[in-house]
C-alpha cells in the first residue's frame, strides 16, 4: 500500500485533542452498551469508585490502594474510547474537506422533464427530485448525481478523486454519468438527475468516511460474540471464586476480584476491534476508492479469483514497438533509423513507441527535424503512412497494403519476410511492413506489452492462493500468448459481458469468491454478481450502483491493492484478538499468588515475576491492562504488517510475533510496572 | 518410573491405534449406510427393525428434527430405566431379593446411564437386581454410546455436506451403530473377557471360605457382558462399587491392558474416521495427535508423580520404592494404573482401576483437568469427537483471521451463528461446574459430605461436578454423593453437560451442512501438519486454563505445594 494520494499523518495533534474530548462523551453508557467488553468495564469501574468513596469517608480498607484501581479502570474505558475516537477523527478530517464542495448550490430545471427545449428555471438544488431534467453550463457545479441525456463537457472532477485534469462526459455510452460537487467547465449538457439530495455519491461518501452509517461487519460481529462469550465465562470465573475462596479461608474483596475480571477479559481487542474496522475502511479511502459496506472490505480479503481486464492492468493497453526484423541485405541499424523517420510525425502511440524503440535500442540519434517532408497520413483505404523526403519515401502500414505499395504479391514476398509475419500474428503480436522507395526494409513487430513488474504480483498472488484471471476481447490464440507471457492462471478470450457473468457464476459455485472491476453498463451485471466488484469513478451510474466499491481513481490495477487492504484489517484484527487473550496467562501469575496467599503461603511459589506485595501485583496488572490498549493504538490504525507469502507462512509469522509475543510482554510488562509502583510507594 | 512400565504404555497405545485404522474404515461405512463385512447377517435384521418401528431409512431430518427425535428417545429410555429401578423387587431375576430404588437415586441413576456418564452413587451388588442391570443399565449403556456417536455422525455430516439441509437419520444411526458397531465388538470382547476368568452368570453370589475359615457370601453375576460394552462404549459404570479395581470386574494384567484397549478404541477410531468421511485423512490424523499428546503427557504426569511418592512418608522411613501405592491394585502397578486413569478421564468412561482419591496431588490434577476440559482427548464414543470440533472451531476461529481471510474450517466459513452457537456449547461447563461449586461450599449440608477438610474437600467438590458435566462418572471418592443436595444437582449437571452441550452442537452441523464449502487454496488456513498441531495445543490449554486455575490454584495445586512443604491430607 505504497501509493496515497495524500498522507495525514497518524497522531495529527488536532484530531488527538478531538479525541480526547470525544473519549470522555463516549462514557455514555447508552453508547458504550454496543461494545459489551468495555461495557463490563465501565459498570465494574462505577462499583470500585463507590468503594473509594466509602472508603475514604469511613476510613477503613485503603482507599490508596482503591481508588487507584478504580482510576485505572476507568482509564481503560478511557484509552478505548480515545482509540475508536481517533479513529473517527481521522475518516471526520476527510468528511470536512468533503462537505466543502457541497455548498449550496442552484439549478436549471426544465418544468417539463420530457421537453429540453422547454423552459427552464432556477430552484435550490436541494429541491431537486428524482427524474428531474436540468441545464448545466460551462461554470456551474453539477446539482446532483445523474445521468448525460444530451450534449457533451468537460468536467472538472477533483473535488471526489483530487485528480485536477478536466474529464470527457457525453450522453449515450460509458461516459455519461456526473457527480454532484463536479464543476463542469466548457460546453453544456442536460443531466437527469438518478438520486434524491442527502444520498447522491457524496452523500454516502461523508457518511461513510465519518463512519456514521458504520455497522458491524459478519466477522466483527462473529468476533464480539466470542469476546462476549469469553467476557461471561470469566464473570462466572470471579463470581463463583467469592465462594471458593471463601471455604479456603480468604474472604476475597470486591475490588480485588473485579480487578482479576477485568484483567481477565478481552479489554484489549474489546477496546480496539472498533478502530480496527474504521481504520481499515480509512485505509481504503486514503487510497481513493470508497467501499460502500464493511462487507465489502472483509470480502476483499476472503477472494480467491480476480478477474483482470487485459488492456491497462496486465498490459500498457496500446501495442507498442518490440523488435525491427530486417530482411537479409538490410542491416538492423538502417532499418531502425528508417522507421524512426517514417515514424516522427506518427502521434499515434504506436507511431512513438516506434522512434522511442528506436531511440533506445538501436541508438539512433532522435530527429533533428520532422517536418522537413510530405507526411502522408493514415487512412483507412491506403491502411500505410510514411514520409516523402527529397531524397526517400518512407511507407510503413499494413502488410499486404506496404506489399501492393511494393509491387508485390504476398506470394512473391521474400519466403523470410512471410516467415516473420507469420511469427508474429501467430505470437499475438501485429506485424507492419516497412518499404523504403518500394523496397522492403523489413518487419515491425507490434506488441501488446505486458507491464514490467505483474508478473512477480502475479506471482505473489498465487503464492497467497489467489487465481488471477485476464478478461480480453482479443482472439484466443492472442490471449494465451499474452497470457503465458504474463503469468496468468487462466484467461476468457473474445470475453462478452454473458461469458464474464458465467465465469463468475462458475467459479462461485465451486464456493470461491471472486473480485472484479469495470466501468461499462454491460459490465453492471457481473459487477453485481462478483463478491467485490469495483467500479471506475469514469464509469456509467449503472455500474456505479452495482459494484460494492468504486475507485475514484479508475485505476483497475488496484484490485490488488484492495485485496490486500481487506487482509489487513482481518489479520490485524485476529493478530490483536489472540494477544488479548494470551495476555491473560501473565495476569494470572500476577493475580492468582497475591489473592490467596494469605490462606495458602505456599501458593507465593506461583509468584514467579516475584512482584513486590500482592497489593502491588494487582495494580501492577491493572495498570498494564490499561497501557497496553494505549500502546496498541498505533498498530490498531496502521494494521499489521503484511506480505504477501502463503496462509502457512502468514500464520506461522503472526502466531510467532502475536501469540507467543502475547505470552511472554506481559510478564515483562507487569514487572516493570511493579517496579516503578514499588519505587513510588503507591502499592 | 521404569522402562518397562513405558514399554507397556507404549504396547496398550500401539495396540489401540492398530485396530483403530481399520475400525475407522468400517465406521465410515457405517456412516455412510454402505454394505459392510457384516451385512449378510446384519442387514435383515436391519430392515426388519426399520419395517416393525416403520422409519423410512432413506428419509433424511433437518437438525431440528434430528434433536427432537434424539431428545423424545432419551426421555422414554429415562422414564423406563426410572420405572425398572423403583419396581424391580416386583420383577424377575432379583436373586438377591433387592427392594426397589429410592426416588432421588433412581432419578440420579437414571440420568446417570441415559447421559453415558455412569456415576454411581450406590454399589451395584447391593442395590441393583440382574435384571436392572442387564435390561436396564446395560442396555443403556448400548444406547448412550450410540446417541454420542449419531450425533457425531450428524456434525461430520455437516462438514462433509455442502449446501445440504439435512443431518441423515436419527434412528438409522441409532440402529446401525447399535447392530453394525457396538454390538458385535461387545460380543466378541465380552467372549475374551469370559475365558480371562470374569464371571457370567445368572447366580447371585456364591459362598467361600476365607482363610480364616469364616463363611463368605461374594456377589456375583452377568459381569462380563457389561464389562465388555462398559469400555467399548466409555461408559464406566461398573457391576460392582469397587468397578476395574474388583477382581471380579478385571481379573489380572491381561483384563487390564485389554479394558484400557476398548475404552480408547471407538474414539479413537471415529477421530480417524471423521478425516475419512470429509475427504481428507490428515484431518482426523492432526487432531488426533493433538489428542495424544494431551493424553500421554497426562499419562507422564501421573506415572512421575505416583512413583516419587510422598515425601512425608520417605521422611517417616516408609519405603517408596514402589511409589505411592495407596488405592492402587498390586497386580496392575504404577504404570498401568497410570495409563488407566488417564484414558478413563480422556474418555468420558469413568471406570477406576485405581482410588483417585488416594493420587498425589499432581498426579489428581491430571484426571481433573481432564474432565473439566470435558473429556475430549480422545473423549467418549462420538462426544469426544464433536466436543473437540467445537474447540477446534474455537483455535481456528481466533488464529484463522490472522492469515487474512475470514476464519474457515474444512471449507466452511465460521460466521456469526457458528460463534454462537459454539459460544452457547462451551459456557455450559464453567457455568455448571463452577456454578454449583460455588453453591455447594455456601452449603453446610454439601459440606457434611465432606471426608477431607481443606484443598482436598475442594478438589473432591470440584471433581464430582466436572466428572457429572463431563459425563465421565468418576468420582474422587471422599465425597458422599447419595444426599438430596448432590443426588439432584449432580443429576441436572449430568443432564444439561450432555443436552444443553449437544442441542448446539446439532444446530451447529446443521448451520455448516447449509453452507456450501469453500475450495481449499495455498492462502486457506492449513488444519493440519505441525503448526496447526501446535497452535490447537495452545489453544485448548490456554482456554482451559484460564477457566480453571483460580480453582485449582484452591485445590490440587495448592495442596500440591502444601504436600512438598509435609503437609496431607
Amino acid at each position: 500500500m505504497s501509493s496515497q494520494s495524500n498522507t495525514q499523518s497518524l497522531f495529527d495533534s488536532r484530531i488527538l485533542g478531538q479525541a480526547a474530548i470525544d473519549a470522555l462523551k463516549k462514557l455514555d453508557p447508552r453508547a458504550l452498551a454496543k461494545n459489551p467488553v468495555i461495557f463490563v468495564t465501565e459498570v465494574v469501574s462505577v462499583v470500585v469508585t463507590v468503594f473509594f468513596f466509602q472508603e475514604l469517608v469511613t476510613h477503613q480498607g485503603s482507599p490508596l490502594f482503591t481508588g487507584q484501581i478504580a482510576g485505572w479502570l476507568w482509564f481503560t474505558v478511557l484509552f478505548a474510547n480515545f482509540a475508536e475516537a481517533v479513529a473517527e477523527g481521522r475518516g471526520k478530517a476527510q468528511a470536512d474537506s468533503l462537505r466543502k464542495t457541497r455548498s449550496d448550490t442552484s439549478a436549471k430545471r426544465y418544468a417539463n422533464p420530457r421537453d429540453l427545449d422547454g423552459q427552464c428555471s432556477s430552484i435550490n438544488a436541494l429541491d431537486l427530485k428524482v427524474g428531474d431534467v436540468v441545464l448545466i453550463e460551462a461554470g456551474d457545479i453539477v446539482p446532483g448525481d445523474g445521468e448525460i441525456v444530451a450534449g457533451l463537457a468537460m468536467v472538472n472532477e477533483s473535488a471526489i478523486t483530487g485528480e485536477s485534469a478536466p474529464v470527457l462526459r457525453e450522453a449515450g455510452g460509458d461516459r455519461s454519468a456526473v457527480t454532484g460537487g463536479t464543476t463542469v467547465i466548457s460546453d453544456f449538457i442536460k443531466v437527469r438527475i438518478t438520486a434524491a439530495p442527502g444520498s447522491t455519491f457524496i452523500d454516502r461518501m461523508i457518511a461513510l468516511v465519518e463512519g456514521a452509517e458504520r455497522q458491524k461487519t459478519p466477522n466483527e460481529l462473529a468476533l464480539s460474540i466470542l469476546l462476549s462469550g469469553l467476557t461471561i465465562i470469566f464473570l462466572i470465573v470471579c463470581v463463583t471464586l467469592w465462594p471458593l475462596a471463601s471455604y479456603s479461608g480468604t474472604a476475597l474483596s470486591i475490588t480485588m476480584l473485579i480487578a482479576l475480571l477485568v484483567c481477565l477479559i478481552p479489554t484489549t481487542i474489546g477496546g480496539l476491534l472498533s478502530a480496527i474496522g474504521i481504520a481499515g475502511m480509512d485505509r481504503l479511502i486514503r487510497f481513493n476508492v470508497i467501499a460502500t459496506s464493511g462487507r465489502a472490505v472483509e470480502a476483499a480479503g476472503d477472494v480467491d479469483t480476480l478477474l483482470l481486464d487485459k488492456t491497462g492492468t496486465i498490459t500498457f493497453g496500446n501495442r507498442m514497438a518490440d523488435e525491427f526484423i530486417a530482411i537479409s541485405g538490410i542491416s538492423e541499424q538502417d532499418m531502425a533509423e528508417a522507421a524512426q523517420t517514417a515514424s516522427t510525425s506518427d502521434e499515434t502511440p504506436e507511431g512513438r513507441s516506434i522512434v522511442a524503440l528506436a531511440t533506445s535500442r538501436y541508438a539512433v540519434p532522435s530527429p533533428a527535424s520532422a517536418a522537413k517532408g510530405t507526411v502522408v497520413p493514415f487512412t483507412a483505404q491506403t491502411r500505410m503512412s510514411g514520409v516523402d523526403l527529397p531524397s526517400r519515401s518512407l511507407r510503413k502500414g499494413a502488410v499486404e497494403a506496404v506489399l501492393k505499395y511494393c509491387g508485390l504479391a504476398r506470394a512473391s514476398a521474400p519466403v523470410e519476410f512471410n516467415q516473420v509475419v507469420e511469427r508474429i500474428a501467430r505470437s499475438g503480436g501485429t506485424p507492419l511492413a516497412l518499404a523504403q522507395n518500394g523496397m522492403l526494409l523489413g518487419v515491425i513487430h507490434l506488441k501488446d506489452i505486458v507491464k514490467p513488474d505483474i508478473r512477480l504480483r502475479f506471482a505473489e498472488l498465487r503464492a497467497m492462493g489467489i487465481k488471477t484471471v485476464m478478461v480480453t476481447g482479443d482472439n484466443a490464440l492472442t490471449a494465451a500468448s499474452i497470457a503465458s507471457e504474463a503469468g496468468v492462471d487462466d484467461f476468457i478470450a473474445e470475453a462478452t459481458p454473458e461469458d464474464k457473468l458465467a465465469y463468475i457464476r462458475n467459479e462461485q459455485q465451486g464456493g470461491r469468491l471472486i473480485a472484479m472491476c469495470g466501468d461499462g453498463t454491460n459490465d453492471a451485471p457481473a459487477l453485481a454478481q462478483a463478491d467485490v466488484g469495483v467500479a471506475m469513478q469514469t464509469g456509467t451510474q449503472a455500474a456505479r450502483e452495482a459494484g460494492n466499491m468504486v475507485d475514484l481513481d479508475s485505476d483497475p490495477t488496484k484490485l490488488i491493492e484492495i485485496v490486500g487492504i481487506g487482509k489487513q484489517l482481518l489479520m490485524t484484527r485476529g493478530a490483536l484478538t489472540t494477544f488479548s487473550i494470551a495476555n491473560d496467562v501473565a495476569k494470572y501469575f500476577a493475580i492468582i499468588p497475591a489473592l490467596f496467599v494469605a490462606a495458602y503461603p505456599q501458593l507465593g511459589a506461583l509468584n514467579i515475576m516475584h512482584l513486590t506485595s500482592d497489593k502491588s501485583a494487582i495494580l501492577s496488572a491493572v495498570i498494564f491492562n490499561a497501557l497496553i490498549i494505549m500502546a496498541l493504538i498505533p498498530l490498531a490504525l496502521k494494521g499489521v504488517a503484511y506480505r504477501p507469502v502463503g496462509a502457512g507462512a502468514l500464520l506461522r509469522r503472526n502466531l510467532t510475533i502475536y501469540g507467543l509475543g502475547g505470552i511472554i510482554v506481559p510478564f515483562i510488562g507487569i514487572k516493570i510496572v511493579d517496579l516503578i509502583i514499588t519505587t513510588l510507594h503507591l502499592a | 518410573m521404569t522402562v518397562i512400565g513405558w514399554l507397556q504404555i507404549a504396547l496398550v497405545l500401539a495396540a489401540v491405534l492398530a485396530a483403530a485404522v481399520p475400525l475407522s474404515t468400517y465406521i465410515v461405512r457405517v456412516y455412510g449406510g454402505e454394505k459392510t463385512l457384516l451385512s449378510p447377517v446384519i442387514a435383515p435384521l436391519e430392515r426388519g427393525l426399520y419395517r416393525l418401528s416403520g422409519v423410512d431409512p432413506l428419509h433424511e431430518q433437518n437438525w431440528l428434527t434430528y434433536a427432537y427425535a434424539m431428545i423424545m428417545f432419551s426421555v422414554v429410555g429415562f422414564l423406563s430405566l426410572y420405572a425398572l429401578q423403583r419396581t424391580q423387587a416386583y420383577l424377575p431375576l432379583n436373586p438377591q431379593h433387592f427392594d426397589g430404588v429410592s426416588p432421588g437415586l433412581a432419578f440420579n441413576t437414571s440420568v446417570s446411564f441415559l447421559t453415558n456418564t455412569n456415576w454411581q452413587n450406590y454399589s451395584g451388588e447391593t442395590t441393583m437386581s440382574h435384571l436392572t442391570q442387564m435390561l436396564g443399565l446395560t442396555v443403556h449403556n448400548f444406547m448412550s454410546a450410540a446417541t454420542g456417536l449419531a450425533v457425531a455422525f450428524a456434525l461430520v455430516r455437516g462438514f462433509a455436506r455442502s449446501g445440504a439441509s439435512t443431518l441423515g437419520n436419527f434412528w438409522v444411526d441409532m440402529t446401525r451403530i447399535t447392530l453394525y458397531i457396538l454390538l458385535p465388538f461387545s460380543i466378541i470382547l465380552a467372549l475374551v473377557f469370559i475365558a480371562l476368568g470374569m464371571p457370567q452368570t445368572l447366580a447371585g453370589s456364591v459362598e467361600t471360605t476365607t482363610l480364616e475359615g469364616v463363611k463368605q457370601a461374594l456377589s456375583i453375576g452377568p459381569v462380563a457382558s457389561q464389562e465388555a460394552i462398559k469400555e467399548l462404549g466409555t461408559n464406566g459404570g461398573g457391576f460392582f462399587n469397587a468397578n476395574s479395581a474388583h477382581p471380579f470386574e478385571n481379573p489380572n494384567a491381561w483384563t487390564n491392558m485389554l479394558e484400557i484397549w476398548a475404552m480408547l478404541l471407538v474414539p479413537v477410531a471415529s477421530v480417524l474416521a471423521f478425516g475419512r468421511a470429509v475427504g481428507d485423512i490428515k484431518q482426523g490424523r492432526s487432531i488426533l495427535i493433538v489428542m495424544s499428546i494431551l493424553l500421554i503427557s497426562g499419562v507422564g504426569v501421573i506415572y512421575w508423580a505416583e512413583s516419587n511418592g510422598i515425601p512425608a512418608l520417605t521422611s517417616l522411613g516408609v519405603d517408596q520404592m514402589q511409589g505411592n501405592m495407596e488405592g492402587k491394585e498390586v497386580r496392575f502397578g504404577q504404570a498401568m494404573s497410570a495409563l488407566f486413569t488417564a484414558a478413563t478421564t480422556g474418555t468420558s468412561t469413568g471406570a477406576v482401576n485405581a482410588m483417585f482419591d488416594s493420587l498425589t496431588p499432581l498426579a489428581g490434577l491430571v484426571p481433573m483437568f481432564n474432565l473439566l476440559a470435558g473429556c475430549i482427548w480422545p473423549g467418549g464414543v462420538g462426544s469426544g469427537l464433536y466436543g473437540f470440533l467445537v474447540v477446534a472451531i474455537i483455535a481456528v476461529f481466533i488464529a484463522g483471521l490472522m492469515v487474512g481471510r475470514t476464519p474457515e474450517y474444512l471449507g466452511k466459513r465460521i460466521e456469526t451463528r457458528e460463534m454462537k452457537l459454539v459460544m452457547l456449547a462451551i459456557l455450559i461447563y464453567p457455568a455448571i461446574v463452577l456454578g454449583f461449586s460455588g453453591a455447594s461450599v455456601l452449603l453446610k449440608t454439601a459440606l457434611d459430605s465432606l471426608n477431607n477438610a481443606g484443598p482436598h474437600g475442594l478438589s473432591e467438590i470440584l471433581y464430582a461436578y466436572a466428572s457429572t458435566t463431563a459425563n465421565n462418572g468418576s468420582a474422587f471418592a471422599g465425597l458422599n454423593g447419595n444426599t438430596p443436595w448432590f443426588n439432584s444437582t449432580l443429576g441436572i449437571a449430568m443432564v444439561l453437560g450432555r443436552f444443553a452441550y449437544i442441542v448446539p452442537v446439532l444446530a451447529l452441523a446443521g448451520s455448516l451442512a447449509g453452507k456450501k464449502r469453500a475450495a481449499a487454496s495455498s492462502g486457506t488456513f492449513p488444519t493440519t501438519g505441525p503448526l496447526f498441531v501446535g497452535l490447537l495445543l495452545g489453544v485448548v490449554i490456554i482456554l482451559y486454563l484460564l477457566q480453571y486455575f483460580p480453582a485449582l490454584a484452591l485445590g490440587p495445586i495448592a495442596e500440591h505445594f502444601m504436600m512438598l512443604n509435609g503437609r496431607s491430607f
